[in-house]
């Protein structure tokens, strides 16, 4: 399937831009719109949230129309449609395709986004809002990242190689995710959430991981779980010098060496306000089937990791696995996942 | 749904020409607006010269944080916070689009890393050293009121003080056109739950009541005026209003005094 030849349904013509339209082509995989309309059907519509997650939602559309200005300087008939110039298209659209009515609302805080989703439905499912929530996250390329990115020298020139010695930076990826939460069920356990800010800088981390730490281990503390509990963690691990080096350190500080640990950019590049949700699904596959992922492209670990970073994929039963999203402005989320 | 009680321990508010909390609460009152006021907030929690180059969301949300906290005797640095907006700063994002269509390879890397929703967030966590945890969210006409909600369900969760910052700022450009935005307009709110918490609120099916308070009517074109008729209920001190909380939602929040 390709984003650039499947244009959204009539019915959701308004919501047209290339972030919705991978949006509808995610939540057309894996029978995800099946569950979520038999989640609608079970609940009512009214009792479903909607809890999106991105980092520049349809801006995209935005920028294009810059391109196309009419001679009056006025945005192309076209892209005259104010819901895709503002952050909220990605949850609007979502909340119309699949028919809910429920309290639906769109996350942005960089490249937390759709890892604080989890937390956040999970709220409004534990304090009686609603009875399910789909949450997700959907980035996709655009010129203010690629651009904005490379501004600030954070891209690498080769893929990234997250960990190792040699990491020269993050290659940018695109993504779309979804998860249906549910009160009770057969599925996997979202058991704890952990939510920090660094309080140090808009576009670098913490120097001694101090946010990075608090939500892990938040997330550990929300879960009645000590370190020794996870398997495994699905690191940040940007492939930036500063990221990894900090969220190594904190991963050397807090685990055992049973705990395994990687970073899976090398696979899909750093898909900022998707990342969370594409993680989490990755640390799922995991906890569902064994097979843990190892860090592709990198060669030489960094001598500041701990025995937990591993560059091969592995096979181990896990009882509780880990995601870890970090975003601009200091914003960190860590969930915690464990078998149904 | 479920219904929530909560108390307002503190509120910051900024909108241009009614440059504070007590200069709304005056035009409430009698109509009176101040002869002169600054075009935007200087929070001094910014060095002075990030005041003057702070984006006008970023100026405006530290100033009405700041503001609600000293109101409510709160140390910052505890809060956890909801930021909600809108549209989020709509002079940086025409900025970007306008660069990108023109120079992309001139990009700013400090409006890159300020173009992001949760910027006013980040900002405030830096200048108060408050490590909690700081969300931002946007739910189009209905983004105060789903801030709102979050804000009360962290409470709910165990949270004891909970900073809701709401804000919308000037559009710029051709995209002013599209995501029509004037002037500037925040409020914060510092919440707490606990025993008894006089106010109360609710989500419900159906549209808001259109509002008839004499802000919403001054500041209706800025894309946070929804959250208006919950301002001039607080200003009053009692009293209900209804709130956009998305399509075919609401909020109906009760105010006992």
């Amino acid at each position: 399937m390709d984003v650039e030849q499947t244009p959204l349904p009539a019915s959701l013509a308004g919501w047209e831009c290339r972030n919705n339209r991978l949006a509808w082509l995610a939540l057309q995989a894996d029978g995800f719109v099946d569950r979520a309309l038999a989640a609608r059907q079970t609940y009512g519509a009214a009792s479903v949230a909607v809890v999106m997650g991105t980092s520049t939602s349809s801006i995209g559309a935005s920028e294009e129309a810059y391109t196309r200005l009419d001679p009056a300087g006025n945005f192309p008939a076209d892209l005259a449609r104010s819901i895709v110039h503002t952050p909220h298209s990605l949850g609007d659209f979502v909340q119309h395709a699949l028919g809910l009515t429920g309290p639906a609302v769109t996350v942005a805080t960089a490249c937390s986004s759709s890892a604080k989703v989890f937390a956040q439905a999970a709220r409004l499912i534990q304090t009686g809002v609603v009875d399910a929530a789909v949450v997700g996250g959907v980035d996709t390329l655009c010129g203010s990242v690629l651009f904005g990115f490379n501004a600030l020298e954070l891209v690498s020139p080769e893929r990234c190689q997250p960990f190792d010695v040699a990491r020269r930076g993050l290659s940018l990826g695109e993504a779309g995710g979804f998860a249906l939460l549910e009160r009770s069920g057969d599925g996997p356990r979202l058991l704890g959430w952990g939510e920090s800010s660094d309080a140090h800088h808009m576009s670098s981390p913490h120097p001694e991981g101090l946010g990075a730490r608090l939500a892990m281990e938040g997330a550990l503390q929300r879960a009645g779980l000590t370190p020794a509990d996870i398997d495994y963690i699905n690191l940040h691990g940007t492939a930036t010098p500063k990221n990894d080096e900090i969220e190594a350190a904190a991963i050397a500080a807090v685990f055992p060496a049973s705990t395994w640990a990687s970073s899976t950019k090398g696979w899909t590049g750093h898909t900022l306000g998707a990342a969370g949700i594409i993680e989490s699904v990755i640390a799922l596959l995991a906890l569902e089937h064994g097979e843990v992922p190892g860090t592709l492209n990198s060669v030489t670990l960094d001598p500041l990791c701990g025995p937990q970073l591993r560059l091969e994929n592995g096979e181990r039963r896990c009882r509780h696995v880990m995601n870890n999203s970090f975003g601009f402005g200091g914003n960190n989320a860590s969930l915690v996942f464990g078998q149904a | 749904m479920s219904r929530f009680a909560f108390k307002v321990d503190g509120i910051g508010f900024w909108a241009s020409g009614l440059p504070g909390w007590e200069a709304a609460r005056a035009f409430l009152a009698d109509g009176t607006v101040p002869e002169t006021a600054p075009r935007k907030p200087a929070p001094d929690l910014l060095p002075p010269n990030e005041r003057r180059r702070a984006p006008d969301t970023v100026a405006l949300a530290i100033e009405i944080a700041m503001a609600a906290c000293r109101d409510a005797g709160a140390d910052p640095a505890l809060l956890p916070s909801v930021f909600t907006s809108t549209h989020g700063d709509l002079a940086i994002t025409d900025y970007m689009c306008a660069t990108l269509a023109s120079a992309p390879r001139s990009i700013s890397p400090t409006r890159f890393h300020n173009s992001v929703h949760n910027a006013a967030a980040g900002y405030w966590t830096i200048g108060v050293g408050c490590h909690a945890p700081a969300t931002a969210v946007s739910a189009y006409t209905a983004s105060f009121a789903q801030g709102l909600l979050e804000a009360v369900v962290q409470l709910a969760d165990g949270a004891p003080q909970v900073l809701l910052v709401a804000y919308d700022a000037q559009a710029h450009g051709a995209l002013g056109r599209i995501s029509p935005s004037e002037g500037l307009l925040g409020a914060a709110l510092v919440l707490s739950a606990g025993d008894g918490a006089p106010h109360s609120l609710a989500l419900e099916a159906g549209s808001a009541e259109p509002p008839h308070d004499p802000l919403s009517a001054r500041y209706a074109a800025n894309a946070m005026a929804p959250m208006l008729p919950l301002i001039a209920a607080l200003a009053a001190g009692s009293g209900q209003c209804e709130l956009v909380a998305g399509p075919g939602l609401r909020l109906r929040v009760a105010l006992n005094g």
